[in-house]
């Protein structure tokens, strides 16, 4: 595996400073948040947020080209009991709560969607079913906006399915009251052409835990934000990710994560495998430390497997520290070949080359699926990477 | 009976943009039952037999024939050959992160079997060769290799060959590393396997303290990429006692 670096914890503040100062978050992006798409320029390539994004392949998410045509996607909500679904206006409180658009196309479906989704499961109120929700493309363009709220030491877990084909851009916001744990695991797994935009925001309550799988295998164009923000102290985010990127298809992760109050927890895992001419995955995890958050406990890695000549990987973790009072700061990034030696020593042991290769990228993602602990999803994400490696390897 | 002959096998491995030749010439032919001795300095070439034998692609075979009972080993892929009945316990074995022991060696078996073993009998039977190894049974679901001692490696090796039952072991350097208990519970599992008459056995080693407790029927001197000298087991005293210096002067060992 080559370029790993890693900040181990209590190391000085310093290595992690000189990491930081080559790009700071604000200063790249350009223009501050905002949920009004015209205070976004349309981009043209160069800047920092889009640099890696084909943005011919955004199919006029980007420059208000994209029409919505009212059948864009289908949206179907299954709640366990004790979970209430409402459909509301553009006004509602409650809307954007969790954060502000942070670049042009979030911006663009924030400003676009007619009705939002707004799923809350009371306070105390422990779930033993998962929430589903099922977005499925009918071919057209969409934008949406959907909330999940828990009260106060609720407990649940949402399963979000992506599939068929669309050109989507919406946002989700993951409202966690004081106490509360939220599982949350969203599967992209598109048909070919699809297109998907999206930042999600979760905004923590106090000693409330938050656990978010996204999972990306389809689509033409994948480009999601995972973000995380705190509202009390002893908040924790664990942000695992997979994706199996196909030639041809552009998968990106952008994830931040904002330690803005003190003592709280971060971790975020995102492994990747590769295959095929053109396929593109690209990782961006930016972790703030800001001067307020003393007792802050982050790590973040990216690792990604290429298994075929012609696939591309940019990875960039990015660590900044305003403070020194912290339990520990890490991140690390490895991008590493289909490992020869690992295949011979299986193949010596009567193993098929494919069974071989198979057995190795299963393992490389098991260990990141047997978190999620939710058995049935577990098992249908294993069978999906098996078909994966079956369709391909 | 199953019969391993090696005739006139030249190698070659790329390195630093040349081809350098590494074995000159081996011939050797190893029957089940019978156990050989290959015994040579350093850099002689006793890996490179090992690997080339098992088919590891970073060496080119430019000369010479290896067949298994007549067929032609050369031809066989990696995995053919494991399961025309070669197995080669590393010296160097191999991380695979991601993998548990106990899927890859139930994986392993199924290949070699050509059908998955039973899974109550097979659970059984890892378990108690694996405690006569003297291994701990959480290895079973610790990742192949990974985080292993050197010592360790090497008792996965002989917990395969033991489940897989080849019809040829080759065994490079299974001594090495390994402290005076770990070599006995080792040799024990060769032995083992020995004892049922039905694997040839291909024992590669530095020093003779491993042939303490595995009695060879023949050793093989192994000097610049060929066999020097070959005799019964009094050929091991008389290199314990005067080392290999009369072959490296006389072979030459490849620079
Ligand atoms: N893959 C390779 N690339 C380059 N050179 C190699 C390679 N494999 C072996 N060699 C060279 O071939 C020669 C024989 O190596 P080999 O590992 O077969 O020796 P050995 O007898 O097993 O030695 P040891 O007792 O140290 O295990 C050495 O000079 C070695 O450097
Ligand atoms: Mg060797």
């Amino acid at each position: 595996m080559a370029e790993a670096q890693s900040i181990p914890v209590g190391s000085t503040t310093a290595g992690a400073v000189a990491v930081a100062a080559e790009s700071t978050v604000a200063t790249r992006m350009s223009a501050p948040p905002s949920f009004d798409v015209a205070d976004f320029p349309v981009p043209h390539g160069r800047e920092e947020e889009w640099r890696f994004t084909p943005l011919e392949r955004l199919r006029g998410l980007h420059d208000g080209t994209a029409i919505a045509t009212g059948d864009g996607v289908k949206v179907a909500i299954g709640t366990p009991e004790g979970v209430t679904v409402e459909t509301v206006g553009r006004d509602d409180a409650r809307l954007g709560k969790a954060g502000t658009p942070v670049d042009r196309v979030a911006a663009q479906a924030y400003s676009s969607f007619e009705k939002a989704s707004v799923v809350t499961v009371p306070k105390e109120t422990v779930l033993t079913e998962p929430i589903r929700i099922v977005v499925h493309g009918e071919g057209g363009v969409a934008y949406g906006h959907q909330v999940v709220e828990l009260g106060a030491f609720a407990e649940a877990v949402v399963v979000i399915d992506h599939t068929g084909d669309a050109v989507l851009a919406a946002n989700v916001d993951y409202i966690l009251g004081d106490g509360a744990k939220l599982t949350v695991v969203s599967v992209q797994d598109w048909d070919d052409k699809a297109v998907h935009v999206g930042q999600h925001n979760a905004l923590i309550g106090r000693d409330a835990t938050f656990k978010s799988f996204v999972v990306t295998f389809g689509g033409d164009l994948v480009r999601l934000h995972p973000r995380v923000a705190y509202a009390g102290p002893g908040g924790e985010a664990e942000l695992f990710g997979l994706y199996f990127t196909d030639a041809g298809q552009h998968q990106e992760h952008r994830l931040l994560v904002d330690h803005n109050v003190p003592h709280c927890k971060s971790n975020a895992i995102y492994k990747g495998a590769l295959q095929g001419e053109g396929a593109h995955a690209v990782w961006i995890g930016d972790v703030l430390i800001e001067a307020t958050a003393e007792g802050t406990d982050t790590y973040e890695m990216n690792r990604n497997l290429v298994l075929t000549d012609g696939a591309r990987v940019d990875s960039v973790p990015n660590l900044e520290i305003e403070t020194g009072e912290i339990v520990g700061a890490g991140h690390a990034s490895a991008t590493g070949r289909f490992d020869d030696e690992q295949l011979f020593y299986l193949m010596a042991r009567g193993i098929p080359a494919d069974d071989a290769r198979r057995l190795v990228v299963r393992g490389f993602f098991a260990e990141l699926v047997q978190q999620i602990g939710v058995a049935d999803i577990q098992e249908r994400l294993l069978e999906k990477i098996d078909a994966e490696l079956e369709a391909s390897v | 009976m199953a019969t391993l002959e090696i005739h006139d096998l030249h190698v070659t491995v790329e390195a630093d943009n040349a081809t350098k030749e590494i074995l000159k010439g081996v011939d050797l032919t190893v029957k089940q039952g019978e156990t050989h001795a290959i015994m040579g300095p350093n850099g002689s070439g006793k890996s490179t037999l090992a690997y080339s034998l098992a088919g590891h692609p970073k060496y080119t075979i430019t000369g010479g024939t290896v067949t298994l009972d007549g067929e032609d080993v050369l031809e066989m892929s990696v995995d053919e050959r494991a399961r025309a009945g070669l197995f080669l316990a590393m010296q160097y074995p191999v991380e695979v992160p991601g993998v548990s022991v106990s899927n890859f060696l139930r994986t392993s078996a199924t290949a070699i079997r050509g059908e998955a073993p039973k899974l109550r009998t097979w659970v059984k039977e890892v378990k108690e060769t694996m405690e006569r190894l003297s291994m701990d049974p959480a290895f079973a679901e610790r990742n192949v290799n990974e985080g292993f001692s050197g010592g360790e490696k090497k008792r996965h090796e002989i917990l395969q060959l033991e489940l897989l039952k080849p019809k040829i072991a080759i065994l490079d350097e299974t001594d090495s590393g390994l402290d005076v208990d770990a070599l006995r519970v080792v040799s024990e599992g060769v032995n083992r396997v020995r004892e049922t008459g039905e694997v040839g056995t291909l024992l590669i080693t530095h020093y003779t303290r491993i042939l303490r407790y595995i009695k060879p029927d023949f050793v093989h001197v192994f000097s610049g990429g060929r066999i020097v000298e070959s005799g019964g087991a009094e050929l091991a005293d008389k290199l314990e006692n005067e080392g290999y210096e009369a072959y490296t002067t006389k072979g030459g060992v490849s620079a």
